[in-house]
């Protein structure tokens, strides 16, 4: 090119220069989101933190309340030199950790530059009183106020649940709700009623310079926010009840669940092992010890174990059999210690009279009776095949709400399960099995799994004489309306005229008196009329589960109560004492069989308990 | 408007008054926002002495002075003279400076001279223009000729190399811009092209990847190919646009399948009775996950590259025979930035090289400033906050805000209108200078018009550029903007240099 002509291309490159900087410079000023960043910028906010609501029992007792604690801040450029053991001591910790988190922040000096960071959390008040007193003596060292949750019952840790810092991954899962530093429940009535327990954080605004020092409060403080303490909860616990089952289920692995037939409200909902509430309220300090516990203590068994319901569920198969039409009360059937089926095929009963009728079925929980009842639902004519009578049981077993979460309000429910023809089609092949394969489950072994919540609320059920309210930890209360699904009966798919039939059963199962033959004559109390079912179920690793589901009274229930006891034994060892206890306590508020309450309470079947 | 029968001509007909006018309107622009840059709640006014306005006033009045003196009363032939005398001077200072300084943020470059302090960096622009004219102006000086170039190179080099050991990095690469008035005066465009393309290469392999560095020099080629030849122009966009954009979607596209394969395993792995993870590698569409869209670019740059040859050599196309050259070359140099920055590079040079290019983010240390100067400016918005109502500004999250990060203040506080208007005031002062220097006679006073122009513009780009994030932050003062006397000093004087020879050309006509 021609040099007299060069500078128009040069022109050209200065034009297209000076639109790429504007090009960006409209970028950011007009399209991108820099604009937000600046007033977060030069804007400080101030967290103030609500306090949290507390929790209620039934009867207005605070399961869970607030105490005070403090946080120990420490500004490191304030920081001078000072006595680390002095310190240590006072509150309670080791010089190296004192000089370790030093150590800490002087590696991260830039970042934190004049700000504070917490030292420790949740300093109970006694040590944050001695740290006052000296605290002249320690410059850039400050106490700073912070609720901490207080049990005043021991109503167990699964329960309750516990608050702690919110991990990353939870802010992640809540966008826009958490920001580091905030608490919230993590499991149980915590975590369930988060969002009404929580409150809502109030912020200061100031506006700061860049060494982060705060210059003035922002628009007069005109824009500031006051926090807004959280709701309190009122609970359907019965607390003395609730830890009542606590201390019954002390060293033993299991569950207690008790809930109010003619509501659902859930009057006890004992895990056991559990949390302990003095860990409760810094659970991060025993974090590695609970997580470490080879009983898993923080595994809510009462929602999440799945577990064969055992002879219990002779019930729901009765009641099927009477609902199906292929099961009469006045039906008898032999049982030469257990039903002897296919060739040289027997599944087992202990000795009882024979024969024997569903009542005395029922009473004496024969296993052969029930192998002949389930044989003939899965049989009957009106299906077509086996495959087509099991899937009409399976609908009628899940309208108990088995095999499906019960869509209680308590957090971290388990659906157990409950097997279709799908299930054996896929084990044994389609047309390869038959009602003898599966007669297991007759007895509620082999495929069925339930949780104790199940089984309460089957307890509940039959109780009401054929229908449930969803099973719930909350009661309405101020400002706190409860969801219309808890206000409707559930019924089942088997008429309520067939529930009287197997009541006369439980009853007699408890209330015949020793000698008779009943399995649960040991729950007997004078006058309270209960009414129960026991259960022995296989458990693969060592003694079997102990289990009992009762109701009492037998008119007008007040309590229906599912016990399950793993390595137990038979249901009538320890499942239903405890059960029957539990309903005395509640019932009466006092307990008549000293001797039963302490032996229960002192059995220790740890040792029996098999874990990975 | 020339009217040569005149004679003599006044000052008013013979100065440029637009360029006059430009330079004022910058130096107040300048002298209102280091005011507010600096302006705290308990300030005084602009007229303070003890603040930077007040100082930056008192500067601006010395360079009135000065401006007065150029260009009425030093002779305008001076400067050809004392060109090579000032030249050596200043690079003795250059030199002197390194070891004599007082370290400043890691450099040495700044005379401390009790309560003046000033940076021979900046005169040495001035001593470098004057002493590049004289040389380019000579009649014997032609720039194709190896040893002139050369000779053109060594004046603008040995300052630079100076500077560059006083660790001003910034300053030095504003030498660069010298390559514009060579350019100007006769150095090769391909060359010019080939450095503009290198870097282009090396940025852009860095920061988009190889494929879309590779897909761009392509679509480059295409383009200049399709314009070199207009009786072929439609065929050729055709092709080669239809071939870019094609292979512009292509990762998209293999990405879509891509994920199609992926969920079609999952749900596959999910069930227990189909061929589990190890095994899903022979799953037949499984191939797809591996094939890498660059590999496929580079097969079919490989396979089409005899074909374009041979066409080459049947036609005697030499444009699309350089054009595969280039393209080669390019890919080598794409393929080698890769090599040379992942494993000849030491760590912490590659970490320096990220940041200056945004691959990573390093918001407390280097990224620092320049993310808190784009959150200034970025909140001013459509039309600023208005002035000293900035409160990045007030509250001085931005460092060097009224030297190096001045522009931040005017971003804040009088939004992208006043950003277009400094900017809009920068190119006319540039653009003027150029025709001026345009409408000159004497090779001297036009050379040095460029020299004026491209320093200029190399400040205005980098400083701009930096604050903004599109340049590395290297620190280099906005002109006529920036407080301190060296820097609005040098500028003055290396305008109204231009002017007073810019006047004696024009009073003769």
């Amino acid at each position: 090119m021609d040099p007299g002509k060069r500078h128009i291309p040069l022109l050209i490159g200065l034009s297209i220069a000076a639109i790429v900087l504007l090009g960006k410079i409209f970028s950011l000023q007009v399209i991108d989101r820099y604009k937000e960043d600046a007033d977060r910028n030069s804007t400080v906010y101030e967290t103030i933190y609500p306090t949290r609501g507390v929790i209620y029992d039934r009867y207005g007792h605070i399961l869970v309340g607030n105490k005070v604690a403090y946080d120990i801040l420490v500004s490191p450029r304030e920081v001078q030199a000072f006595d680390t053991v002095a310190l240590a001591t006072v509150l309670d910790v080791t010089p190296e950790f004192i000089r370790g988190k030093l150590k800490e922040y002087n590696r991260r000096r830039s970042a934190i530059g004049f700000q504070s960071v917490t030292m420790m959390r949740m300093v109970p008040a006694e040590t944050y009183m001695r740290f006052d007193e000296v605290k002249y003596r320690f410059p850039g060292f400050k106490g700073q106020v912070r609720g901490m949750r207080d049990y005043p019952f021991n109503a167990g840790g699964n329960l309750l649940g516990y608050v702690s810092e919110v991990n990353q991954a939870y802010i992640d899962r809540h966008p826009g709700e958490y920001r580091s530093g905030d608490y919230a429940g993590m499991t149980g009535i915590e975590a369930a009623r988060e969002k009404e327990l929580r409150g809502e954080k109030g912020y200061h605004i100031y506006l700061r310079n860049s060494r982060n020092q705060i210059e003035q409060p922002y628009k007069g403080g005109a824009e500031d926010k006051e926090a807004i303490p959280g709701r309190d909860i009122v609970t359907t616990i019965d607390a003395e009840l609730q830890q009542y089952g606590q201390e019954l289920m002390q060293n033993k692995v299991g569950s207690i669940v008790a809930i109010e037939p003619a509501t659902g409200e859930i009057l006890a909902l004992v895990s056991s092992p559990g949390i302990d509430v003095s860990q409760l309220a810094d659970i991060g300090r025993h974090w590695e010890e609970i997580s470490t516990n080879p009983y898993k203590p923080m595994y809510n068994r009462a929602v999440q174990a799945s577990y064969p319901p055992g002879s219990v569920f002779k019930l729901v198969n009765g009641l099927i059999g009477l609902e199906e039409g292929v099961l009469r009360p006045e039906m008898t059937y032999p049982c030469h210690q257990g039903y002897h089926f296919g060739a040289g095929h027997k599944l087992g009963c202990h000795v009882h009279k024979s024969p024997l009728n569903m009542e005395e079925s029922i009473m004496m929980s024969c296993n052969a009776y029930y192998c002949y009842v389930l044989k003939n639902i899965f049989d009957n004519r009106k299906y077509g095949n086996v495959a087509e009578g099991m899937d009409h049981w399976r609908e009628m077993v899940m309208s108990f709400g088995f095999g499906r979460k019960l869509g209680s309000d308590f957090p971290a429910e388990l659906s157990g399960s409950i097997p279709s023809s799908k299930t054996y089609n896929r084990a044994y092949g389609k047309g390869r099995w038959n009602s003898t394969t599966v007669i297991s489950l007759s007895i509620g072994q082999g495929e069925i799994l339930a949780t104790p919540m199940h089984l309460a609320n089957l307890c509940a059920t039959i109780a009401n004489r054929g229908y449930y309210y969803i099973p719930h930890i909350v009661k309405e209360s101020d400002g706190v309306p409860l969801d219309q699904r808890f206000k409707e009966r559930q019924y089942t798919m088997v008429d309520t005229t067939q529930f009287p039939k197997v009541i006369k059963g439980m009853w007699r199962a408890v209330n015949s008196g020793p000698g008779m033959g009943g399995t649960a004559w040991i729950a007997h109390v004078d006058s309270l009329d209960i009414c129960g079912k026991t259960g022995t179920a296989q458990n693969p690793r060592g003694a079997d589960n102990s289990v009992f589901i009762c109701f009492a009274p037998m008119d007008n229930p007040r309590i229906a109560i599912a016990a399950y006891v793993e390595n137990g034994g038979f249901g009538a060892t320890y499942a239903a004492p405890m059960a029957s206890l539990m309903a005395e306590k509640y019932i009466t508020g006092s307990i008549s069989r000293p001797a039963l309450e302490k032996r229960m309470m002192e059995a220790d079947l740890m040792a029996r308990v098999k874990h990975d | 408007m020339i009217d040569s029968n005149s004679g003599r001509r006044s000052l008013r007909q013979t100065v440029d008054w637009w360029i006059i006018a430009v330079y004022l309107a910058l130096v107040v622009i300048g002298w209102v926002n280091i005011y507010a840059a600096t302006h705290t709640a308990e300030a005084g006014s602009m007229l303070d002495w003890g603040s930077r306005a007040g100082k930056q006033f008192v500067w601006i009045l010395t360079s009135f002075g000065l401006a007065a003196l150029i260009l009425w009363v030093l002779p305008p032939q001076l400067w050809e003279g004392v060109a090579p005398v000032f030249y050596a001077f200043v690079l003795g200072l250059l030199v002197l400076v390194i070891f004599v300084s007082s370290d400043v943020k890691g450099s040495h470059s700044w005379f401390d001279l009790g309560p003046i302090r000033f940076q021979p960096a900046e005169i040495s622009k001035i001593t470098t223009s004057l002493l590049l004219s004289l040389v380019m102006s000579q009649q014997w000086f032609k720039m194709g000729r190896p040893r002139d170039f050369l000779i053109a190179a060594a004046i603008i080099g040995f300052p630079m190399l100076v500077i560059v050991a006083e660790s001003e990095t910034g300053s030095a690469l504003v030498y660069a811009g010298f390559i514009f008035v060579l350019y100007r005066e006769g150095l090769s465009g391909w060359l010019l092209s080939a450095i503009g393309l290198i870097i282009l290469l090396f940025v852009g392999t860095l920061t988009a990847g190889a494929y879309t560095t590779i897909l761009i020099m392509i679509g480059i080629l295409v383009l200049s190919a399709a314009l070199s030849e207009p009786s072929r122009l439609k065929n050729r966009l055709l092709a080669g646009g239809g071939f870019v954009l094609v292979m512009a979607l292509f990762p998209t596209f293999l990405g879509w399948i891509g994920d199609l394969v992926q969920g079609e395993m999952d749900k596959l792995s999910m069930r227990p009775w189909v061929p589990r993870a190890d095994e899903t590698e022979d799953y037949f569409w499984g191939f797809v996950l591996r094939i890498k869209p660059l590999w496929v670019l580079i097969g079919l740059s490989v396979a089409a590259m005899p074909l374009l040859l041979w066409r080459a050599y049947k036609l005697k196309d030499r444009f699309l025979a350089f054009c595969c050259g280039v393209f080669i070359a390019g890919v080598v140099m794409v393929f080698s930035t890769d090599f040379v920055f992942q494993n000849v590079l030491q760590p912490h040079q590659r970490g320096r090289i990220e940041v200056l290019l945004g691959l990573k983010e390093d918001l407390a240390g280097i990224g620092y400033n320049v993310n808190q100067s784009k959150i200034a400016i970025g909140s001013g918005g459509l039309l600023g906050k208005g002035f000293l109502k900035g409160t990045q500004t007030t509250f001085g999250f931005v460092p060097e805000q009224s030297t190096d990060f001045i522009f931040c203040t005017v971003g804040e506080e009088w939004g992208f209108l006043g950003c277009l208007i400094v900017i809009s005031l920068y190119v006319w002062l540039i653009a003027r200078l150029i025709i001026d220097a345009e409408r000159c006679r004497g090779k001297f006073t036009r050379i040095y018009g460029y020299c004026v122009a491209a320093c200029i513009f190399m400040h205005l780009f980098i400083n701009v550029g930096m604050t903004v994030g599109l340049m590395p932050v290297i620190g280099i003062p906005l002109p006529l903007l920036s407080y301190g006397g060296s820097s609005l000093w040098a500028f003055t004087i290396l305008i109204f240099i231009f002017l007073a020879l810019y006047r004696n050309e024009k009073k003769y006509f």
